[in-house]
């Protein structure tokens, strides 16, 4: 009996340590889950639109391709199924009609997305943009808010040629009225966008294409149904000492990347990721040049009066001049419509080696 | 009295002896001074108005209209106050007081008084920028659109907008790129339906912005999702210096909308318009989708202040419409032959509103311009303050909303 009993209590203490190894190794996995969760930026932006969708009524989505096919590149997966046709609306290919429409939908106080399937097609529609809702606010003296978001991706994507792959960050970033931003990862992407649909205000989301699958880290709070980012602050995303990296979108990827090679040679760069185009977060590059004295911009767009062209600007016109101990240097895509055969298209946006090249060359090495 | 029972017994000889003597009656009484009472006119008539031309419709608005007193005397305020209004805009701008564009709505005043007598205040409405009339029936005071105009700081906009950009609740304007409202109505259009409000919303445009891609843009989907939007062209002949028939391969623009149902209205007479307005807005409100109304109407000025507007049409022209069409003149006529206004009263009444236009024009020219403080005020809604970047670096200027 008392083996029984023995072997039993061995059995109950060996399923009780069982119990407890296997709850141990729950809570390192949540630990695990807690660190490692993964997001692709396309998900993230498909959940914030899910969250921003069930939090007001107001909010809907329209654009190409967004309900039925899920979204030309996904983003909008799942919306129509759970939403219906009220709220994710697919358009005929009508960009100047759409954009129209959605404007004054937003001046009746519904709260739309509209998507343009790459911003390149936003040009079709850049007066319902500029001269309907940024300049509304100003030109009725406060009377008439424009609450809409323009998302879509923009910039270069892979093999889709000149007509496909321009960058609309300096054209958007130009005007007064509009709020732009530009996400690069997926909280980012998350954050940004929710701060956009909440925003009484016309805001511009510069997606990118390539981005849209890449998966990044994100922590809870991220994950909050409630999170956003300030339209406006730019992120440092990486300490350093020797050189500012200030740049938007997927090239802070890049950045990050020649500041992983350019480490192992003793050189520390600072990278920004300015989040937003407009307004520009001037104080946060300032602060890092007064700190780093050097000050490179890097962007998949082209140099002439573009977001490099501004930030070279602005820090010439404010304290952090008298820190710069060479000019400030901008890396950029090459000054030509997009080509086509891989060599070239390659070759017309920043590599890492470029960014490299340009940091040793601004340190004097 | 007499005559109405005189004339009930079919006595011809009757009924001029009795105008004999009631002329003598009431020119006594005017030498009297004493004016007549309301029980002398009658409270209502009913007019025969013009047919209008369908497209897609099997029925159209009504070929009569019932005008009360009331309605009359109202339209009649309304209308003449618009033209005195656009008037002393003319002169102003003259006096260089107002500067910039200025598009004159003299008449086509019979358009907006119809169309708003058609719809509720509670439906929404835009149009481009000959705009002053509709600011006008939407609401915003003459002395509000007068210094607008003027640029003060009393104007409706702050003086912020001008001509063309002037805004009341369900008003959007006052738009300046020629077409580019007119997704917006639709835009407008779709909030009605996406809410359930039952409201429907006008969307104006002309002759000339009838041949914009991006309102064929607008029919297509207004017509695919049936939106409660009321499409409306005002027809004034000329986009600006180009005759319609230079213009337009069809103008025909009551049928331009193709798949969507369209009338050919008579925008010279107000009860036309508001007849027409309501039968269509009776469509929108009852989900059939949209819904197109071509109205004919003629400008007095040129397309703005810039173009005398002589050079593309004959002066010939323009007065035989001024004789023959004027809305503010038939609708006084009818009222006068119906008895149901008198001349003095409607004497009276063009002094009143010489007095307000007067009036207003005195505070547009005294109104200070607006503060330069509030330079940078208003670019966004509901932000904090922000610093705005002058015209030149040491230049910060601040922006609260």
């Amino acid at each position: 009996m008392s083996s029984l009993f023995s072997s039993l209590k061995m059995m109950t203490k060996g399923a009780m340590r069982c119990v407890l190894i296997t709850n141990h190794l729950k809570f390192f996995e949540t630990i695990g889950n807690f660190q490692l969760l993964q997001v692709t930026v396309r998900d993230a932006l498909n959940q914030a639109m899910d969250e921003e969708l069930e939090r007001d009524e107001r909010v809907f989505l329209l654009g190409e391709e967004v309900a039925q096919y899920d979204g030309a590149y996904k983003v909008s997966r799942g919306l129509w199924k759970k939403y219906g046709d009220k709220r994710i609306i697919d358009t005929p290919i009508s960009e100047m009609g759409f954009a129209g429409i959605a404007v004054g939908a937003a001046m009746a106080g519904l709260r739309p997305i509209c998507e343009f399937m790459t911003f390149n097609f936003s040009m079709q529609a850049i007066d319902q943009v500029i001269n309907s809702a940024a300049k509304t606010c100003y030109m009725s003296a406060g009377l008439q808010a424009v609450p809409i978001v323009f998302r879509g991706p923009n910039g270069a994507s892979a093999g889709v040629a000149a007509q496909h792959s321009q960058c609309f960050a300096a054209w958007y970033g130009h005007c007064p009225g509009l709020k732009v931003v530009s996400p690069w990862n997926s909280e980012d992407a998350r954050g940004l966008l929710k701060s956009a649909i909440r925003d009484d205000n016309p805001v511009v989301v510069l997606e990118n294409e390539l981005m849209y699958g890449v998966a990044f880290e994100v922590s809870e709070q991220g994950l909050s149904k409630d999170f956003t980012i300030p339209i406006g602050k730019a992120k440092v995303e990486r300490p350093g000492n020797h050189v500012t990296l200030v740049s938007h979108s997927r090239m802070v990827g890049h950045c990050l990347d020649a500041a992983a090679v350019l480490a192992k040679e003793g050189i520390e760069c600072e990278v920004i990721n300015l989040r937003t185009i407009r307004p520009l977060d001037v104080e946060t590059i300032e602060a890092s040049v007064v700190k780093t004295n050097h000050l490179i911009t890097v962007e998949g767009g082209w140099p002439q009066f573009g977001v490099g062209a501004e930030i070279c600007a602005r820090i010439m016109e404010g304290p952090a001049f008298n820190y710069l101990d060479a000019p400030v240097i901008r890396v950029t895509g090459v000054d030509i419509p997009m080509p086509y055969a891989k060599i070239l298209e390659d070759n017309s946006t920043p590599q890492i080696k470029d960014i490299i090249f340009s940091v040793k060359k601004t340190l004097n090495m | 009295v007499l005559k109405v029972l005189l004339s009930l017994s079919n006595t011809a000889r009757n009924i001029d002896f009795i105008n004999g003597i009631s002329l003598c009656i009431y020119g006594g009484a005017r030498l009297v001074g004493s004016t007549r009472s309301f029980a002398d006119f009658s409270p209502q008539a009913s007019f025969d108005i013009k047919k209008c031309e369908l497209h897609r419709l099997d029925q159209g608005p009504p070929t009569q209209a019932l005008l009360t007193r009331e309605q009359g005397l109202k339209y009649y305020r309304t209308m003449q106050t618009m033209r005195r209004m656009e008037l002393k805009a003319d002169q102003l701008y003259k006096q260089k007081i107002i500067r910039g564009f200025c598009h004159l709505y003299d008449g086509q005043e019979a358009c907006a008084v119809g169309i708003e007598a058609g719809i509720n205040p509670s439906d929404h409405l835009i149009t481009a920028y000959r705009a002053h009339g509709y600011t006008y029936t939407r609401g915003v005071s003459v002395k509000e659109i007068l210094a607008e105009l003027t640029g003060r700081r009393g104007g409706v906009a702050k003086g912020k907008g001008g001509s063309m950009h002037m805004y009341a609740k369900h008003f959007y304007g006052g738009n300046g790129i020629v077409g580019a409202q007119v997704p917006l109505g639709a835009g407008l259009a779709l909030a009605c339906q996406y809410k359930g409000n039952n409201e429907v919303c006008v969307t104006l445009y002309g002759d000339g912005a009838a041949n914009q891609g991006q309102i064929f843009e607008s029919f297509n989907m207004a017509a695919l999702w049936k939106l409660p939007c009321i499409f409306i062209c005002e027809n004034n002949k000329y986009g600006m210096g180009t005759s319609v028939e230079r213009a337009s391969a069809s103008t025909d623009y009551f049928k331009r909308g193709d798949f969507i149902p369209g009338l050919k209205v008579d925008g010279m007479d107000v009860l036309t318009v508001r007849e027409a307005t309501k039968f269509a807005a009776d469509y929108c409100r009852s989900g059939k989708g949209p819904i197109l109304m071509e109205l004919e109407t003629y400008r007095y000025h040129g397309h703005s202040m810039s173009d005398p507007g002589v050079s593309y049409r004959t002066r010939e022209e323009i007065q035989e419409v001024r004789s023959k069409s004027d809305p503010i003149s038939m609708l006084k006529d009818r009222m006068i032959s119906n008895n149901m206004a008198s001349l003095e009263e409607i004497k009276e009444i063009d002094v009143e509103i010489r007095k307000e236009i007067e009036e207003a024009a005195q505070f547009a020219t005294s109104d200070p311009e607006p503060p330069l403080e509030e330079l940078c005020n208003h670019i966004f809604y509901n932000e904090p303050p922000m610093e705005v970047r002058g015209t030149n670096p040491w230049s910060k200027l601040k922006s609260i909303s």
